[in-house]
């Protein structure tokens, strides 16, 4: 139990000489350099922190060893001396070919697992040929409209070995039966391929924005896949759940933390009230978050992540099963920090936040290139992202011995500040009946869009440098590096093969198919099974989702 | 002098949902005293022509992050045109490339806002390159 603060503890008296005897008398002579020094998130940071900070914790609860409750310290008891994290580089672009080749060139070069990024039409659910589609296919991730994109778009990879990651979330369940019938026209069985859909919808309506259905019917179709694959797919992660996207929107460390744990508690909830069992589908949940500027906050974020995740799972769902205590997480360095101007320090912004990550304990991760600012990465630009992970990994010693920050007096009261935060949050959220009243009342994202502004203010008046922005600029500059342009004949191709594709399938099985899955959906029933039959039909990305649009509508975004 | 506030319909055409950029600089706008009318997402260049001849406004700020301005905002110009509102200005901000500036400009794009700048400086744009109005 702590102490009632009535007397100072030895800590404190000691924290009160230095104060008087060494740092006074050089308070009077230098003052610092500013008033207040304030994280990346905006909040104040102490001048020092000691054992009096640390008082309050707890060695064996709080803290532990790898491998324990609450994991603080990591999930695995050998850190990364047993294996290191996935290198997964984020990748997706024009046609799928072309990412194709980009795959195969990654996998070359030592990446361990892959990651694809789609775009705005395939994240949408539209096809290539859709009207709303002009102007985006193929220019912020690959185009990919049906099973026969699919089935080129992961030629010559084998899918028992490689893990793959896909960043789909709307129509996450048909991109993963697309992507479960090309692993069984490879020969690979469902039960041994390994991969991550991000299927996180909870964000989509918080941050990311791309949506389509109605947010229940859309979290009903989250658990269909959890409830699909813990039968189907057992080694399988049918969720990632998002802080990333939460941050870039403009969240503090706190809020990225806090909204991206109650939305994986939300998904819990929902998994157990369609009666999945929680000890076999839990395990299969990942997490994602963000690496931004600010070092020791991301390290403690990911510190506390764990912590809470362990301690709410215990609390809130009665678990004692190790693997459904444990978070394990993807990181990605931080898109937004990434600047226009002088592009080639992004380099350096990349590896340090990289550096958080593996600091903090990351599972796998994605280390942005430089360009990123400007446009999609060229082949070069990609590599040195790549290298920089292999830097970290390889040269600089930091994988050697695990948690090598834990018990720095500043991170772990940081890390249990961030935990006082977020419990903060869970109890307004819960108080609202949960995260999708939340997000229907417009909670998270109001908070979000508060924090972006308050940045941004802090920007412009200086109080937050961004090298080459707002100090350190440079009148004459170019943007001195090559970029990568995807042209309009991405979506003639695309366009081709999707109407090659309508005219030599069964149209009569497609429209068999589709109505099937209306039904399913219709019923409440799981709608996997309909999915994947439609997917094998080659019926359209497109089509399934109007389909399924007829059956639950569309989501609108209220004013706020 | 006008007493007429400065008319801003801050506009996300595309299939993109980053709307990160557009809301900061709606309220920075509101901040600095101008009235703004934030249409939403995944608007058609057709709704955001429509919406800024129904609110009157002086200028509309485009926000395009995926790569697709050279398919929009030429047509939201020439929507703006054909609906007679010449003085209506097109802004452009998010990623773009430097080669697509002056075509951009040629087009009739007013002016584009690249990452890294200041709401005081589209402020301030706005201020001197509004038509005053009666």
């Amino acid at each position: 139990m702590p102490e009632t603060k009535e007397h100072s503890s030895a800590a404190e008296e000691e924290l009160e000489r230095w104060q008087k005897e060494t740092l006074g008398p050089s308070l009077t002579k230098h003052q610092e350099r500013k008033k207040s020094f304030q994280t990346v998130s905006l909040e104040e940071v102490g001048r020092l922190y000691t054992p009096a900070d640390t008082e309050d914790l707890e060695f064996s609860t709080d803290i532990s060893f790898p491998g324990e409750f609450p994991y603080t310290r990591g999930i695995h008891p050998t850190g990364y001396r047993g294996k290191l994290w996935t290198m997964r580089q984020f990748a997706g672009f024009s046609t799928p070919e072309e990412t194709n080749a980009r795959f195969k060139y990654l996998l070359q070069q030592g990446q361990t697992g892959l990651s694809v990024a789609y775009d705005l039409p395939t994240l949408m659910g539209y096809d290539a040929d859709s009207p709303l589609s002009e102007g985006e296919v193929g220019k912020c991730g690959v185009a990919v409209s049906s099973l026969a994109d699919m089935e080129v778009l992961f030629d010559g990879i084998p899918l028992e070995q490689v893990t793959v990651s896909q960043t789909i979330n709307a129509p996450a369940s048909v991109l993963l039966a697309m992507y479960l019938v090309v692993a069984e026209k490879q020969g690979a069985s469902w039960d041994k391929i390994s991969g991550t859909l991000q299927n996180d919808i909870l964000k989509e309506y918080i941050a990311q924005k791309e949506w389509i259905y109605p947010i229940k019917p859309a979290m009903k179709l989250v658990v269909d896949t959890f409830e699909f694959c813990t039968d189907r797919v057992p080694r399988y992660n049918p969720v990632s759940v998002s802080g990333y996207h939460i941050r870039e929107a403009g969240a503090t460390a706190a809020q990225e933390l806090a909204f991206t744990l109650r939305d994986g508690l939300e998904y819990v909830a929902w998994g157990v009230e369609a009666g999945l069992d929680i000890d076999r589908f839990v395990p299969r949940m990942s997490f994602f978050f963000n690496a931004h500027n600010d070092f020791f906050e991301e390290i403690a974020k990911y510190r506390a992540a764990r912590r809470i995740w362990s301690r709410e799972m215990q609390r809130r769902f009665g678990s004692t099963n190790p693997r459904t205590l444990q978070l394990r997480f993807h990181t990605q360095t931080a898109g937004v920090s990434l600047t226009v101007q002088q592009p080639l320090n992004n380099i350096v912004r990349v590896a340090i936040q990289a550096l958080a990550g593996v600091l903090g304990g990351t599972q796998s991760l994605h280390t942005d290139a430089y360009d990123e600012a400007l446009a999609l990465p060229t082949d070069r630009a990609a590599l040195i992202a790549l290298r920089t992970q292999q830097i970290i990994a390889e040269e600089t010693g930091v994988a050697n011995t695990i948690d090598p920050l834990g018990g720095s007096y500043y991170l772990e009261s940081l890390t249990q500040k961030m935990e006082t935060e977020t419990l903060e949050y869970f109890r307004k959220i819960d108080s609202m009946g949960g995260m999708v009243p939340a997000i229907e009342k417009g909670f998270p994202q109001r908070e979000i869009q508060d924090s972006a502004y308050q940045y941004q203010k802090a920007v412009e008046r200086g109080d937050q440098i961004i090298v080459g922005v707002n100090k350190y600029t440079m009148t004459d500059e170019r943007a001195e590096v090559p970029i990568l342009v995807i042209d309009e004949s991405v979506r003639t191709h695309q366009v081709e093969r999707l109407e090659s594709t309508r005219s030599t399938r069964d149209n009569g099985a497609v429209e068999i198919a589709l109505e099937k899955l209306k039904q399913a959906a219709k019923n409440s029933d799981n709608t996997m099974p309909a999915t994947i039959d439609a997917v094998r039909a080659y019926a359209t990305l497109g089509e399934i989702c109007a389909a399924l649009r007829d059956v639950y509508g569309i989501y609108e975004e209220p004013a706020f | 002098m006008s007493s007429r506030k400065i008319r801003v319909l801050v506009a996300k055409p595309g299939l993109d949902g980053h709307d990160r950029g557009a809301k900061v600089i709606a309220r920075a706008l509101r901040d600095a005293g101008m009235e703004v009318i934030y249409t939403g997402l995944r608007q058609t260049p057709e709704m955001i022509a429509a919406a800024a001849l129904q609110e009157d406004v002086d200028a509309v700020g485009v926000s395009i992050l995926s790569g697709a301005h050279n398919t929009l905002c030429p047509r939201i110009v020439q929507l703006l045109r054909e609906k007679g509102m010449k003085d209506c200005l097109v802004l452009l901000g998010g990623i773009v490339p430097q080669e697509d500036l002056a075509r951009l400009k040629e087009q009739g794009v007013a002016e584009i806002f690249l990452p890294g700048t200041s709401t005081e400086d589209i402020v301030k744009f706005l201020r001197e390159n509004v038509k005053p109005r009666d």
